[in-house]
């Protein structure tokens, strides 16, 4: 088996790993990169913890082959927040309190993400339909439901303030 | 073939804390150069949120703002005794143990601003917001952060507290069985409203309404936290966990993590709560636990629900579609004159 240099994009930032052949891209961004937000729940695609965005649309990084974002931009949830504020989902989280042991919250914030840069106005449906593939043991889904229309509203009346 | 609905109803009362008692806790807290207050434990936040009840609690006792408190958790090589976060017992157990800490460290702070204001210690009061003051003398006034470098710095003194609570194991009385099992218990009581597809067997919760009595809220944000992801977690046993969905046959048991059966985001319910507070005796600030408690009414009353529903009455768990289906057959049966209503299979 022999070993390849992968190029990408995480966040704002070119990266190059060498790397084994399968080797996930959550393994690479957790424990070749640190991006610790990346985390590790099943590694079968089963809980949705390991979420990121591959060119703006989520994927299970547990699940997907390094090669396959060579050339690609991959955002995990350290590029979200501005350097003097949280992202409105994230404080949308927070103000909800949609985490209680926080493990599952990465891949939430992100599929949610994923979910308002598609549509801006998503309806309740819509929401659990992007939530659908993330598990969360502590909440109940209702308070992360609520963050993710409370975020919509917030970057709804952001965008109106800037037109 | 029809979708019934159903309502039922279920309450219970939750002693906190290990049964019989024995579970001690126990707290020790320092305050560093720079006044801020560290709190060292061996229990554990399991994401319910007992760093945070700890810090209010110190902060409540110590007099000083909650965002002077620090928090260092569970590390049972170096903290001080716990039994753990288990029983819904750390909130109680904790922070009972904390406010003795407190306390203590409290007093130490006080005789050093004592001295340092060249005032009597029984004089001093403090204002929650990082000052010492002296009662009655506006202007003869220090800062707990002051006081902290001094007492290390120019009086050579420690300002710490160590605290330990314990509810004495209960023995049981060989003759009559009369024992003390719990120290405080919380109360509640859920209606739950489901939808029961006759053809399928499937079982949807539509709402789960609860009344809570726990004490005092530390916390009110956490508490209603607690209540709406454990009425998720008590519909989830209701309907559909289990390691041996095919008991008997254990060849189709789930083999990991994506093959084991929980609701999802879909299948929440419209989950409310109200929430009363009668204080405990002896919690901290008369709080009594509420966790655990919290996914076990809603079972019962999902169940009683389908029987209100369906008239069958079900007595194992998970209530499998499958469960669902042959009571409303064994159910027919018995109308048609048949066997007994049975929830077995054939």
């Amino acid at each position: 088996m022999v070993s390849s240099i992968v190029s990408f994009q995480v966040g704002d930032r070119e990266v190059e790993v060498l790397v084994a052949p399968m080797t996930t891209l959550q393994t690479v961004l957790r424990y070749q990169l640190g991006y610790t937000a990346v985390k590790e729940g099943c590694r079968q695609g089963g809980c949705g913890s390991c979420a990121v965005l591959v060119d703006g649309e989520p994927v299970l990084s547990c699940l997907l082959p390094v090669e396959d974002v060579a050339g690609r931009r991959v955002t995990t949830l350290e590029a979200l927040a501005e350097p003097d504020a949280l992202h409105p989902i994230q404080q949308a989280f927070i103000d909800h309190l949609a985490f209680q042991c926080g493990y599952c919250t990465p891949g939430m914030v992100m599929v949610s993400k994923a979910l308002l840069d598609r549509d801006p106005d998503p309806s309740r449906a819509e929401i659990l339909d992007a939530l659908a593939g993330n598990v969360c043991r502590c909440t109940g889904y209702a308070p992360i439901a609520e963050a993710v229309a409370d975020a919509a509203r917030v970057l709804a009346s952001r965008g109106a303030q800037s037109r | 073939m029809a979708k019934l609905r159903g309502t039922g109803i279920a309450a219970v009362n939750y002693p906190t804390g290990m049964n019989l008692g024995g579970d001690p806790s126990q707290a020790l807290i320092h305050a560093t150069t720079s006044g801020s207050f560290v709190v060292t434990l061996s229990a554990t936040d399991l994401g319910q949120g007992l760093r945070t009840v700890i810090a209010q609690i110190a902060a409540e006792t110590l007099g000083v703002g909650v965002d002077d408190v620090f928090i260092d958790t569970a590390d049972t090589d170096t903290g001080p005794h716990d039994m753990g976060t288990f029983a819904s017992r750390a909130t109680h157990r904790v922070g009972n143990a904390v406010i003795a800490a407190a306390k203590e460290a409290r007093e130490a702070l006080l005789e050093v601003a004592a001295e340092e204001l060249e005032a009597s210690r029984d004089d001093l009061e403090t204002d929650g917001l990082g000052n010492i003051r002296v009662r009655g003398a506006p202007g003869r006034s220090v800062k707990v952060t002051d006081i902290a470098s001094l007492a290390q710095f120019t009086y050579g003194r420690t300002i710490s507290g160590r605290g330990a609570w314990m509810k004495p194991r209960s023995a049981v009385d060989p003759e009559t069985g009369a024992m003390d099992p719990d120290s405080t218990e919380a109360h509640a009581c859920t209606v739950a409203e489901v939808e029961v597809d006759t053809e399928t067997g499937v079982v949807t919760v539509i709402s789960i309404k609860s009344a809570y009595e726990v004490g005092r809220q530390v916390n009110p944000a956490l508490v209603h936290g607690q209540i709406v992801g454990g009425a998720w977690m008590g519909m989830s046993h209701a309907l559909y966990e289990t390691t041996t969905p095919y008991y008997p046959d254990p060849g189709h048991r789930p083999k990991d993590f994506s093959e084991y059966l929980m609701p999802g985001a879909h299948e929440t319910p419209e989950i409310d709560c109200v929430v009363l507070e009668y204080p405990s005796s002896n919690g901290p600030y008369g709080v009594k636990g509420i966790g655990e408690m919290t996914a076990n009414s809603p079972i019962p009353a999902i169940v009683n629900a389908i029987y209100h529903a369906t008239g069958v009455r079900i007595d194992e768990l998970p209530v499998t579609p499958e469960l669902v289906l042959r009571g409303l057959e064994a159910k027919e049966r018995h109308a048609s004159g048949g066997v007994t209503p049975s929830t077995a299979g054939d």
